[in-house]
């Protein structure tokens, strides 16, 4: 410790009167580099020092008007033109209502950035490895003491002038105070191993902490958007029922709107001969019926119900419904088959409602009139 | 001399007793240093409790869903904003004593102003919890602030309450930075006094490295009048701002230009009730009562005085412009306000702000400091039912009267009220302990001896 050259010579004195002579005396005498320290601020001690007066109020200024500038810039490219939006009828531009954020943002970068710039610019701190750190002299201007300290740097400086001078203004405890010798070598070292592990650690530390926020943290509650909520449902097991599943099963014979049972099952004779399309050919059925038609039978029986559809020859042929066969069979026939299927052809009673079958079956018809069509029909 | 003829321009000495810089140093340090006693512990586990319950309250009310609290159509804002408004404004009297009592060289100020910014940290920190447990999803306040987003969406600049989420984050941002500062040169004293290896790294780290330099004293004191500059129309906008929540909406009510002054008023009022409360046992409990004197006290109640009869005058002026407006909606309001199903509240506000305040113009009951300490809570519960009367009889008597309603708190809105200020009191217990309640160093340099002679 305290091993290094010489820092300053300090000396002590009892009252704030005693430190401005001091100090007028040492301005006076030639000294620049030198430095009074006292327990709190001395009325006077500026003048007896020839300090100019601070110019921290020129960055505040600036500051300030950089907190303004940027704000009103800011809220009138949102409002005008990122995102203009009529609120209450008003025009995009109402500089009235951006007094409040403008004088807030103001006050903000002035007062935020002046004291930075205080501490970081002109006093150069955080630096707790300054020599008078920790001396006896520090301790006493801390607490009572008003000190002054001429610092060896000074183009004046002379170690047995300067003690004569304190000596002769008052000063008590004359001490010459040295630089730390391992401060002053203290280099940093980017590649010293405890900084690396630290920057390691923050690494994994932070890199952690997001991939577990965004993948697990946001997941649990309470911050799931309300995915978990006290209420049950749809195929979950339930403890409220006896048979412990969630949903209800129907009351027994309970039958769907539009979905009366099919007597027919393995009856296509009785179905041909008892089933009346109830639907009539009007242009709305009629594309209905195609529409349904192209999705669902087409596939197989192609576009226009020829059979010729690209599953010809890979397949057991899908017949063409121009054929007599088709065309002679009743109405309640072909809704047999497409309730039930019929060969290869499955059941479509899941897929097809029972309404768009018949309107399947008019607009057959309506391709099977077509293909065959008589003199009379053209006119 | 006689009694009678006492030299009123002979200023009273701030300090009593004449203790020297370093007493003034063991004095104010002494609560730092020494074990907490019983008296703490007993406090510290009541003020503890209560902030657990809160705790409790608020993680039910993040968990299950706001419908806990009393909150509905039509009174959507019950505790949570009452309280908002009533902590904003405990916090306007530190920065007013910080720094307009500071721009008006009121040296008084010196023995207070600490105790009083840190005051205003502790209330804004109370404060901002209820709008963000209002949210529902307080880890959402993100979208309060204009940041680019997918949306392409912007938050309204034209909206009084994203106003208040400048204003009042401005407020928390710049009184830290005041008390931080202020702080600076008394953590370099505590840091060269102290014996603590511990305590030691931590004053230092927080000091800075701070030598008491007069190179430096010189640029300190300017940054200090600046940033006094800033907090004195600062601590003016916030509750201006906060009052624009209620005046810039249509409600017969709230729809009032008296707005701001009356809030910043009243914020000064409650505040400097608050201050003088906690100051007494601050002073009663840690032997500063040289430091922190009755003329202090006095002085405050001074001030209590005169902020609560501007609050006396806005109530009336209030129902004089309802009159005089010749609105039928903003005179029943107000008839509802003072004869409804909330005239109760309406009359403790009226007593507890207007009448027992005026108490305070007799010299003994100023400077008796039981009978202060029980007016100083009377306001607090005044101000606190003053922001219930205005939120709660303006929003129960809806424009259709088949939407008229009554506001039933729940357990969930007492408990967190009750957790606001455990959390309060906490804080200040803890701070009392860690850090000095007096500033070391301002009131060195008003003691007696503490300036040049010949300055």
């Amino acid at each position: 410790m305290n091993d290094g050259p010489l820092y300053s010579v300090t000396a002590l004195f009892d009252t704030p009167d005693a430190i401005i002579r001091a100090a007028e005396e040492v301005s006076t005498g030639g000294y620049t580099k030198y430095d009074v320290n006292t327990p709190f601020p001395v009325h006077g001690m500026d003048k007896a020092m020839k300090l100019r007066q601070s110019r921290l109020g020129i960055f505040t200024f600036f500051f300030g008007l950089l907190g303004t500038v940027s704000i009103v810039g800011f809220m009138t490219w949102v409002t005008v033109t990122d995102y203009p939006l009529v609120i209450g009828g008003k025009p995009f531009w109402t500089w009235p209502a951006f007094v409040p954020i403008a004088f807030e943002i103001t006050v903000l970068l002035a007062a935020v950035l002046t004291a930075i710039t205080m501490i970081v610019l002109y006093f150069r701190f955080p630096n707790v490895s300054h020599p008078l750190h920790d001396t006896p002299y520090m301790k006493k201007v801390s607490s009572d003491r008003f000190g002054i300290s001429i610092q060896a740097s000074d183009p004046k400086f002379d170690e047995a002038a300067v003690r004569e001078l304190l000596r002769s203004l008052g000063g008590k405890e004359i001490a010459a105070i040295y630089f730390d010798a391992e401060d002053l070598s203290h280099r940093q070292e980017l590649f010293d191993p405890k900084f690396l592990g630290v920057l390691a650690l923050t690494a994994v530390v932070v890199s952690g902490a997001t991939y577990f926020s965004f993948n697990t943290l946001l997941d649990m509650q309470p911050f799931s958007w309300m995915s978990e909520q006290n209420k049950l449902k749809a195929q979950m097991p339930s403890d409220f029922s006896k048979d412990g599943i969630g949903m209800r099963p129907p009351v027994e014979g309970t039958v769907a709107r539009g979905f009366l049972p099919y007597p027919f099952n393995g009856k296509p004779e009785e179905a041909g001969k008892d089933l009346v399309n109830p639907l009539l050919p009007t242009p709305a059925v009629l594309a209905r019926g195609k529409a349904k038609f192209l999705t669902f039978c087409s596939p197989c029986h192609g576009n226009f119900a020829r059979g010729d559809s690209r599953l010809q020859g890979q397949f057991p042929s899908p017949p063409t419904l121009h054929s007599d066969k088709v065309r002679n069979r009743p109405d309640g026939s072909i809704y047999n088959v497409i309730t039930e299927g019929q060969n290869v052809m499955p059941s479509y009673a899941s897929q097809i409602l029972p309404e768009d079958r018949w309107a399947i079956i008019l607009y057959i018809r309506a391709l099977q009139r077509a293909q065959n069509a008589k003199e009379s029909d053209l006119k | 001399m006689s009694t009678a003829a006492i030299d009123y321009t002979q200023e009273v000495p701030l300090i009593e007793g004449r203790p020297r810089a370093s007493e003034i140093d063991a004095t104010i340090a002494a609560p730092l240093d020494e074990f907490p006693k019983r008296g703490w512990w007993i406090a510290f586990a009541v003020t503890a409790s209560m902030l657990a319950f809160g705790g409790y309250c608020a993680f039910e009310t993040v968990w299950q869903g706001l419908g806990l609290w009393g909150i509905n159509i039509p009174v959507a804002w019950g505790f949570d904003m009452t309280s908002l408004v009533f902590w904003i404004g405990i916090g306007h009297a530190g920065t007013l004593i910080s720094a307009i009592l500071f721009l008006l060289r009121q040296h008084w100020r010196t023995g207070i102003a600490r105790f009083a910014e840190a005051m205003t940290i502790f209330a804004v920190i109370c404060a901002g919890m209820f709008p963000i447990l209002h949210l529902g999803r307080p880890w959402l306040p993100l979208y309060l602030t204009p940041y680019p987003n997918q949306h392409g969406v912007w938050i309204n600049f034209m909206s009084p309450l994203v106003w208040d989420v400048f204003a009042v984050s401005t407020y928390f941002t710049v009184s830290l930075v005041f008390w931080y500062v202020g702080l600076i040169p008394d953590l370099a004293t505590l840091r060269d006094r102290t014996t603590s290896k511990l305590k030691k790294i931590i004053y230092s780290i927080f000091s800075l490295g701070w030598r008491h330099s007069n190179r430096h004293w010189h640029h300190y004191e300017r940054a200090y009048l600046i940033l006094a500059g800033f907090a004195t129309p600062l601590v003016l906008s916030v509750h201006t701002i906060v009052s624009f929540d209620f005046a810039v909406s249509v409600l017969p009510g709230w729809h009032s230009t008296i707005f701001p002054p009356y809030f910043v008023a009243g914020a000064i009022f409650s505040g400097f009730a608050m201050v003088q409360n906690a100051l007494i046992f601050v002073r009663q409990s840690f032997n500063l009562k040289h430091i922190i004197t009755l003329n202090h006290l006095e002085k405050m109640n001074q001030i209590i005085i005169v902020t609560g009869s501007m609050v006396g005058y806005s109530y009336l002026m209030e129902f004089f412009i309802s009159w005089y407006s010749g609105s039928e909606f903003e005179r029943f309001v107000f008839i509802n306000r003072a004869l409804g199903p909330y005239a109760w509240a309406f009359w403790v506000m009226v007593s507890c702000n207007v009448l027992f305040p005026q108490l305070f113009w007799i010299k003994k009951i100023r400077r008796s400091v039981p009978i202060m300490f029980v007016i100083g809570v009377l306001v607090n519960v005044g101000m606190w039912m003053e922001r219930f009367v205005i939120i709660v009889t303006s929003l129960q008597r809806d424009f259709l009267p088949s939407s008229w309603g009554m506001y039933y708190p729940t357990i969930y809105d007492i408990g967190i009220l009750m957790g606001s200020f455990g959390l309060f009191f906490t804080l200040i217990l803890i701070f009392v302990r860690v850090l000095p309640v007096v500033s070391i160093v301002d009131t060195k340099a008003v003691m007696e001896g503490g300036q040049p002679k010949h300055h």
